[in-house]
């Protein structure tokens, strides 16, 4: 059970990946980091469970907060250099 | 097995992140790579490494680049092409770490130099010692305090400097800019 939902992980951790270095536009990256940081937060939840450590649990929410900050980061930086480089625009 | 495949993953972002002609692709996948060496760490059973790779990594470097990407000018492309002497050099580093990592010895046994000398002593007298439950704290903040000092100086030291270098004044200027 743990092995099947693990592979999946790898799995799909592989196709974020792929999309993150193939993603024409930016957005695809930004999904694709986000969804890598998901699929990361699984894979520890995962191997806390195989190890039996439920102290790892707090890696993978602290992962998950970290992620979140990412994203909006990003996203933010985006939105901000995109309204210099085109027209003045109203403030933020 | 894992630990290969998420090395694959690693190699493959490594050189992604070269070959990305954006600057802001750089800085993604840079956050990427750091996402899958913490979970690395945490394979190897190194778990506040992890958390700490996870703040830093890729919480803190993310945003402090992104925050120098909107300071400095957009940085334009520049024409692709091969620096050997560089790349020669790269090459010879990673060979000779590499070479270096043969003479580890082996991960995880009991005769490991790590398990035999200090390690025991402080697992057994810190209670005793110092008095305090958590023994790593107890390494870094006491056994090694005079070590901590000189990284806190270090910190430090680089703070005020890169506050000097992009202190207040600067910062208001460009806000009225912004405006």
């Amino acid at each position: 059970m743990l092995a099947a939902a693990g592979i999946a992980v790898l799995v799909s951790m592989a196709l974020a990946l792929a999309r993150a270095l193939l993603g024409p536009t930016l957005y695809d990256r930004i999904l694709a980091v986000n969804m890598f940081g998901t699929k990361t937060v699984l894979f520890i939840a995962l191997v806390a469970a195989l190890v039996g450590r439920g102290d790892y649990l707090d890696i993978a929410l602290l992962y998950a907060l970290i992620n979140f900050i990412g994203v909006i980061a990003l996203l933010r930086y985006h939105e901000v250099s995109g309204v210099s480089e085109s027209k003045p625009g109203p403030p933020p | 097995m894992i630990s290969l495949l998420l090395l694959l993953f690693l190699a493959i972002t490594a050189i992604a992140i070269v070959r990305s002609r954006d600057t802001l692709t750089a800085v993604m996948l840079t956050g990427l790579s750091s996402l899958i060496s913490a979970c690395l760490f945490l394979l190897l059973d190194a778990a506040d490494v992890a958390f700490t790779e996870a703040a830093v990594g890729a919480g803190i470097s993310t945003l402090l680049m992104l925050a120098a990407l909107h300071a400095v000018a957009p940085v334009r492309p520049q024409p692709r092409r091969v620096a050997w002497p560089a790349l020669i050099v790269v090459l010879l580093c990673g060979g000779l770490l590499a070479y270096g990592t043969l003479d580890l010895p082996p991960f995880g046994a009991a005769e490991n130099p790590v398990h035999q000398h200090v390690g025991n002593h402080y697992l057994e007298q810190t209670e005793r010692e110092i008095g305090v439950p958590n023994v790593v704290t107890a390494v870094l903040a006491s056994y090694r305090g005079f070590d901590t000092l000189g990284e806190v100086v270090v910190v430090f030291t680089a703070g005020l400097a890169v506050l000097l270098l992009i202190g207040r004044p600067r910062r208001k200027d460009e806000e009225r800019d912004a405006r």
